[in-house]
């Protein structure tokens, strides 16, 4: 493979000129530049999956809606972030979310932290356009400083991803597919048997709901600690 | 200017939004100046009206009377509010569809009772609960929705003044989910 | 070993001559249809029985792949000395093998099982990637080389440079037979411009679509084929590796592709310094675990890596981050399987099969309510009513045919009226459906249209990954609201969310299996709205 030299490229996102080097995505681009675009499964400095379509956009000169966090900028390409069909879609499908599992926000440790709650304000969205799916998993509790609860995970994977390119443990992976899909401790151990596991506790960090948290906290107590992890990713980086 | 008719009713909620809406205090007066309360859990009114202009609707929906309720409400009003998580989104209420109607059954019938003579799930004057508890759009269509547990006063109290102005509101400013 | 075209040539003639000194030739279908019926044992029999009486020297017995006809299980075809036809005789018992040493002693005939072959579903057909099918021998390498295998691949060591075979496919007009036919020859000179050490060619021979066996008769009647098509793709781009990626529930195909590498290894023509030339390739096996989405290029490759199957966003193209990080050709079996061909006799000849846009023949499946359930291969620009009426035969039943799907889970139905158009890839796209990689499935008027669409939403929601959103849920939310519809209890508003929903699993998901999910009901809500809104309740 030819490495393409690195140079700057120039080009437009909702009309306002940006510029970014050559081999950055269009969703750093449009974070440097103050252009906000929704993100659920991003996390930075982790791998982007490109799982959530929160970030797709549009491309001039293409149907096709492309997820920020993994499209290569271009030079002169003219990206619009907002259109109505981006709205919409981007409304059902964080509904798909919400409907998916069960995020009772009111008895939820992350109620006022949350990424996806935080989605729902920003988006405007007032309720699920779909119905509720209530995807039922066992919650596991078996870790002495951790509880696993399933039914609020949106598989985003940034816990698989930190454990695997951060921590190097690569203890969490997924388990079946489809709706049934679910993140598991290694071979689907209870979590306290988990033998890859190192308990550093950056899955939970990372987590956007509440899904993991810390064991102890009451509804709304649980902070999560991100940019531990974006400084840890960092500081590495810059070694 | 003829005042709004003006519904409430609670179904599979928890009250709290009642409460809430009793919470805007003074404002009250302010608000019964362009609305009556035809029917509600604070007036004594055994049938529901058939000319109701807005009906503000908290709580889930979970049995069978519930369902027949929201029709009926949706037939007889011009709009309806969702107010409140549990009408929103089912919310605490639809925990129950984590664990079945017949693990519910069991534990309020039997594990929690002392006594239960007949030794069965009681069959008439309770209505029977559905096997899957179920926001209010998923079985009428809803005009307005409200979030929060309970839904502050403020805001029930700016979506209504709003809503009986006919002006625009953005919702996601004044409350969200769990708020 | 064989070092040169002569080499080849000798091994060819010299089976020739062999087969000669045997008068007959009978040929038993071991292809997975006849298989399941006991044809294997029923093959063995025949040819310990001719022993027993004697006639092993005037008639040779071989198991031999599909030939299409598999509504007609188990076929048996009777070479006669001399004949330029075979007699072919259908629906055979595997009991049977009595009856035909009583037909070589000529004590008995089998008339009432002899098939006409006059018919439509032979004399339409136009048969290049199945020319073999039925014909030869899968387990024996000599009997596909007596058959001109391995001879282009000769052509293209002897007298050709890598630009002329991409310069000969791109001329060919073939496009990708596993459904998005993209230009074959386009798509091999992405790889070939490409500067790496490493390069790969991967068959893909993941046929999962419901009721599509095209692939797995590829595999099992003529691997060499395939592998041929590989390496000449190999020599073609640069790469020195190969991979087939075939269900593990194919285990027949499995069966004869491993033997097939194997012969060929032994033969010199894969491995090291094939034919004395300095190009060298070789090819291996990896199984899926059946799971749909293993078809879509990315999970696939993510598969071969020992990864979980799971796509991956694209850019970056496999063109130049492929297997291992490498620039990579994916190819259908199907299409592998028209290179050799294409290069033996020319892309002129090819092209004038066809029609301009779509060049070549298309391998279908039949399945459902039609007469001749099975496997043909046709022209394309054939009309679709010319395939399903005189190929296929028309219904099988009493009731008149009321659509037909085709291109599975990711295609679309088209209704009776509309089976005048020519079966190509642009024709089938502009009416809401796709080419597909060739399953065809009839519908009489008893079919439910909604039931079908559920069916295939069914489908795509237990074989989504799960990765991305809309596809995980949006698929389970479809299937319930199908669900509604077929029961009749679905609202207005659930019609309405049905088509938002459709639109934003389309362009929103991440792969084409999320992409294409909703195509089975965008196209029957198309074509057969009043059946849906029928299942809209009252109140």
């Amino acid at each position: 493979m030819i490495k393409e030299k690195v140079r700057v490229k120039t080009f437009k996102i909702d009309g306002i000129d940006v510029t970014g080097q050559s081999n950055a995505t269009l969703l750093e681009v449009a974070n440097e530049h103050g252009i906000k675009i929704p993100t659920l499964c991003y996390f930075e400095g982790l791998t982007p999956a490109g799982a959530c379509r929160m970030c797709l956009v549009e491309v001039e000169g293409s149907d096709k809606l492309i997820p920020a966090c993994t499209a290569k900028i271009k030079e002169g390409m003219e990206v619009t972030t907002n259109s109505e069909r981006i709205k919409s879609h981007r409304k059902m499908i964080l509904s798909m979310i919400f409907a998916e599992r069960t995020h009772t926000c009111s008895v939820c440790v992350s109620n006022g932290h949350c990424e996806l709650q935080d989605q729902a304000v920003d988006l405007g969205l007032d309720h699920s356009e779909v119905p509720y799916i209530h995807k039922v998993f066992e919650i596991d509790a078996s870790h002495k400083e951790y509880i696993y609860d399933p039914n609020r995970c949106i598989l985003c994977t940034r816990c698989v991803r930190v454990c695997d390119e951060v921590e190097g443990a690569h203890a969490l992976d997924i388990l079946s597919r489809g709706i049934d899909a679910k993140i598991i401790h290694d071979m689907d151990e209870p979590w306290a048997l988990s033998e890859s596991c190192t308990s550093c506790g950056k899955c939970v960090h990372v987590c956007p709901t509440g899904s993991l948290f810390e064991k102890g906290v009451s509804a709304t107590e649980m902070v999560k600690k991100k940019s531990i992890i974006t400084n840890l990713i960092k500081t590495r980086k810059e070694r | 200017m003829k005042k709004a008719r003006v519904a409430t009713i609670w179904l599979d909620g928890c009250s709290g939004c009642h409460m809430s809406f009793l919470d805007m205090d003074e404002r009250l007066v302010e608000l019964s100046e362009y609305m009556d309360v035809v029917y509600s859990p604070y007036v004594d009114q055994k049938e529901f009206p058939s000319d109701v202009d807005l009906t503000i609707v908290e709580g889930a929906l979970s049995t069978d009377h519930d369902i027949e309720m929201i029709k009926k409400i949706r037939k007889n009003s011009k709009k309806i509010l969702a107010l409140g998580d549990c009408a929103v989104t089912g919310n605490i209420s639809a925990m129950k569809n984590l664990f079945g109607t017949e693990a519910v059954m069991q534990k309020a019938y039997f594990d929690l009772v002392d006594h239960n003579e007949s030794g069965k799930y009681p069959q008439e004057i309770v209505p029977t609960l559905l096997d899957k508890v179920i926001p209010l759009n998923e079985a009428v269509d809803i005009d307005y929705f409200v979030p929060g547990c309970p839904t502050p006063a403020d805001a029930i109290y700016e979506v209504l003044k709003a809503v009986l102005e006919g002006k625009e509101i953005n919702i996601s400013e004044l409350t969200r989910f769990g708020k | 070993m064989i070092e040169s075209l002569e080499d080849l040539n000798e091994i060819a003639q010299k089976k020739l001559c062999a087969q000669g000194d045997c008068e007959d030739e009978i040929r038993v279908c071991i292809g997975s249809s006849c298989a399941s019926l006991g044809s294997e044992d029923l093959s063995k029999e025949i040819a310990q029985k001719m022993e027993q009486e004697g006639l092993q020297k005037r008639c040779r017995v071989k198991g031999v792949g599909c030939n299409g006809l598999c509504s007609e299980a188990i076929l048996v075809s009777h070479q006669k000395k001399g004949a330029t036809s075979e007699d072919l005789y259908t629906n055979i018992e595997a009991s049977q093998a009595d009856d035909f040493i009583a037909l070589l002693q000529n004590k008995k005939d089998l008339k009432e099982k002899l098939y006409d072959l006059q018919q439509a579903f032979f004399f339409k057909q136009k048969k290049i990637v199945l020319e073999n099918a039925g014909y030869i021998d899968p387990n024996d390498i000599e009997d596909a080389i007596a058959h001109g295998a391995y001879q282009a691949l000769f052509k293209v060591l002897d007298t050709m440079e890598p630009k002329d075979v991409l310069d000969e496919i791109k001329q060919s007009g073939l496009r990708g037979r596993g459904g998005g036919g993209y230009p074959t020859g386009l798509k091999w000179e992405s790889v070939a411009k490409v500067h790496s050490d490493t390069k790969y060619i991967i068959c893909n021979g993941d046929e999962g679509d419901p009721g599509a066996f095209m692939d797995r008769a590829v595999m099992e009647a003529d691997p060499h084929k395939v592998l041929e098509g590989m390496s000449i793709a190999g020599f073609a781009c640069g790469a020195s590796q190969g991979f087939i990626y075939v269900r593990a529930e194919y285990p027949i195909a499995v069966e004869k592709l491993t033997k097939a590498i194997k012969q060929a290894r032994k033969y010199g023509l894969l491995g090291k310094n094939i034919g004395e030339s300095g190009f060298s390739f070789d090819i291996d096996i990896r199984l899926g675990g059946g799971a749909f989405v293993c078809g879509e290029a990315t999970a696939l490759i993510a598969s071969i890596e020992g990864g979980r199957g799971n796509p991956r966003q694209k850019p970056p193209h496999l063109s130049d981050h492929g297997l291992f990080a490498q620039p990579t050709v994916l190819n259908n079996v199907e299409t592998l399987a028209n290179i050799a061909p294409i290069i033996q006799k020319g892309a002129e000849w090819f092209k004038n099969i066809g029609i301009p846009s779509s060049t070549g023949t298309k391998v279908f499946a039949l399945t459902g309510h039609i007469k001749n359930t099975g496997l043909v291969e046709i022209p394309m620009g054939m009309s679709l009513r010319e395939l399903v009426y005189d190929v296929g035969g028309g219904a099988s039943g009493e009731k008149a045919i009321k659509a037909i799907q085709t291109g599975g889970p990711s295609g679309g139905c088209i209704p009776e009226e509309h089976l005048d158009i020519s079966v190509d890839y642009d024709s089938l796209k502009k009416i809401g459906s796709i080419m597909g990689s060739g399953g065809l499935i009839v519908m009489d008027e008893s079919s439910n249209m909604v039931e079908v669409a559920r069916f295939f939403m069914d489908f795509c929601r237990s074989e989504s990954c799960g990765k991305c959103v809309p596809c995980r849920v949006g698929t389970t939310e479809l299937t319930d609201l199908l669900d509604k519809f077929v029961a009749k209890k679905a609202s207005k508003s659930d019609y309405e969310l049905l088509k938002n929903m459709c639109e934003v699993v389309k362009e929103s998901s991440l792969c084409g299996l999320g992409q294409t999910a909703p195509n089975p009901v965008l196209s029957t809500l198309k074509y057969f709205e009043e059946e849906y809104l029928e299942g809209i309740a009252d109140d």
